[in-house]
């Protein structure tokens, strides 16, 4: 089955690392394809940042994502911008700490900016957090898939901080399916 | 082994011509095809070779074609605006037949146009874009896979004849990230050498003279004027002049069959799409989609030398339907061959064509 994923945010939170760390997931970890592509733009630092992915069993032929079912959202600029018009039957995770709009279609709180800063130390890794979230919400690719993907994708001597960071994106994840 | 990676189209590209043998690289970055120069700058010292940070596209060119003549395997990358300033010395690489592969990751024109978005409007420009007449080779991926075999296989055509070779790849083809598996070895044909008591620019039945790069041993005179066989100017001389163009034309051309590399689906359609680069994998879904033994596909990887022949695949057609990120250029192309109607669907603004959008143009053919 064909998923189109998008991942949104600001310049900075790793919004394009996101996107390829999902892609790399599943292309080269569970077994499926994947293409990445994201927004070129002069967008830097605090500008609206986009990544996305298809993710299908079969060969992807048509590369490119038109109507996403599953989103990312992590600011508000990137909501309005490339959230507000999701489909009724998509599927959404909001950071609760950056966005205050919501969707029409089902979606899912995840405080992953307070929680990166305050649990783990480290706002830096709110987007690992989020795709933790994903993992869990979603079950897109698998938590081996995703967890290998994130270890060859991080700095070196980041491992164990991006993997405390997955794994509480899994909690929340779940915590906030059972809502 | 082989290794499997999840890779940029341009950084594949770059992969490609490492893995070619690639040890030259003169570029001017620019959008969309800056991370082949980036890719191509953090890994060429290490493998031995060279990269500059050239001054602009007309310096990039030139220094390609005087790294090829020392005998490396040169490339540079660019886009729409390089592209044009490299114009003149791709008409001197062509007379001077000097190896040398010219990437061109396309996007909007005129002019600066859109840097970030894709089109394919240099499919004229890349044929005919340099004054005088000349032919060369161009080859079109349509994956992140194909970004690197074309580059190896663009490097090898080079050579083979002699002759500038594009890669005409695309904003999203660059861009996009896949799958792609890198194989430990690829074949590598490099130039037929000089044959003793030839001269420098005698050829043999295919046309192509041997190659003695600088160093080799052979003095070698090297000029953009009309030359004769031995390389040296004979500007005034009808005959000469007549002989050593018509012999770079016909050196492509009469090996269009040999250089061809097409795909070809539903050889019994009424209803044709010839496609090439990034549009052909929305076409490709219309007929996952619509699996319909009416809908045909001819896919070009290589685009010039156009393989005319390639429509003969096709005895049923009654329309070939083109989809292009320009305003028709090879539609016009096609249209010089078939009787057949030829309908361009022409997609600006930097979108690829979406499969809803084929199939509204195909209705009014069915």
């Amino acid at each position: 089955m064909r998923h189109e994923i998008r991942f949104s945010g600001y310049g900075g939170q790793g919004i394009i690392l996101s996107s390829v760390i999902l892609g790399r997931a599943a292309a080269l970890y569970d077994n499926k394809y994947a293409v990445q592509t994201q927004v070129y733009g002069p967008e830097a630092r605090g500008g609206a940042s986009m990544g996305q992915v298809v993710i299908d069993d079969e060969p992807i032929l048509f590369p490119e994502v038109t109507d996403p079912d599953i989103y990312v959202i992590m600011s508000r600029q990137g909501f309005e911008k490339y959230g507000i018009r999701a489909r009724e039957d998509a599927f959404m995770l909001i950071d609760a700490d950056l966005v205050r709009s919501r969707p029409a279609c089902r979606y899912c709180e995840i405080p992953a900016t307070s929680e990166a800063k305050n649990t783990l130390g480290r706002e830096i890794v709110a987007n690992i957090v989020m795709i933790g979230a994903l993992v869990a919400t979603t079950g897109v690719v698998s938590r081996d898939a995703i967890e290998r993907a994130v270890l060859d994708s991080v700095p070196k001597g980041t491992e164990g901080l991006n993997q405390r960071a997955m794994k509480r994106g899994f909690e929340l994840g779940e915590r906030a399916c059972n809502q | 082994m082989s290794r499997t990676e999840f890779m940029q189209g341009n950084v594949a590209c770059a992969e490609g011509a490492l893995a070619a043998g690639c040890r030259f690289f003169g570029g001017y970055p620019i959008t969309p095809s800056t991370e082949i120069a980036e890719t191509m700058a953090r890994r060429l010292p290490k493998a031995g070779g060279v990269f500059i940070s050239m001054e602009d596209e007309l310096g990039s060119i030139a220094a390609v074609i005087g790294a090829a003549w020392t005998g490396a395997r040169a490339m540079t990358a660019t886009s729409g605006p390089g592209f044009s300033l490299m114009m003149e010395n791709i008409g001197y690489a062509a007379m001077t037949e000097t190896p040398c592969v010219i990437v061109n990751v396309q996007r909007g024109g005129p002019s600066t146009g859109q840097p970030t978005r894709a089109a394919q409007g240099d499919m004229l420009q890349c044929r005919f874009g340099s004054h005088g007449d000349y032919s060369t080779i161009a080859l079109a991926p349509n994956s992140v896979q194909e970004m690197f075999d074309l580059t190896v296989k663009a490097f090898n055509l080079a050579d083979r004849f002699r002759v500038p070779t594009f890669l005409m790849a695309d904003e999203i083809i660059g861009h996009m990230r896949e799958r792609i598996t890198i194989p430990d070895r690829v074949e590598i044909t490099r130039p037929a050498p000089l044959l003793e008591g030839k001269l420098p620019f005698e050829a043999g039945d295919d046309r192509v003279p041997g190659f003695a790069p600088f160093g080799s041993g052979r003095a070698i005179h090297v000029t953009g004027l009309t030359h004769d066989e031995r390389g040296y100017p004979d500007t005034t001389d009808p005959e000469a002049h007549e002989r050593l163009v018509r012999r770079l034309v016909a050196k492509v051309e009469s090996a269009r069959r040999e250089i061809a590399d097409y795909e070809v689906v539903n050889p019994d359609a009424g209803m044709v799409f010839v496609t090439y680069g990034a549009p052909s994998r929305t076409v490709q879904q219309v007929i996952h989609d619509h699996p319909d033994e009416e809908i045909g596909h001819l896919r070009l990887r290589a685009v010039w030398p156009f393989p005319e022949f390639a429509l003969d695949e096709f005895p049923d057609a009654t329309v070939f339907l083109m989809p292009e990120m320009n305003m028709g250029q090879i539609s016009r192309e096609v249209e010089r061959h078939v009787g057949q109607p030829v309908v361009p669907i022409p997609k600006l603004g930097g979108d690829l064509h979406t499969p809803a959008e084929l199939l509204r143009a195909m209705e009014a053919y069915r």
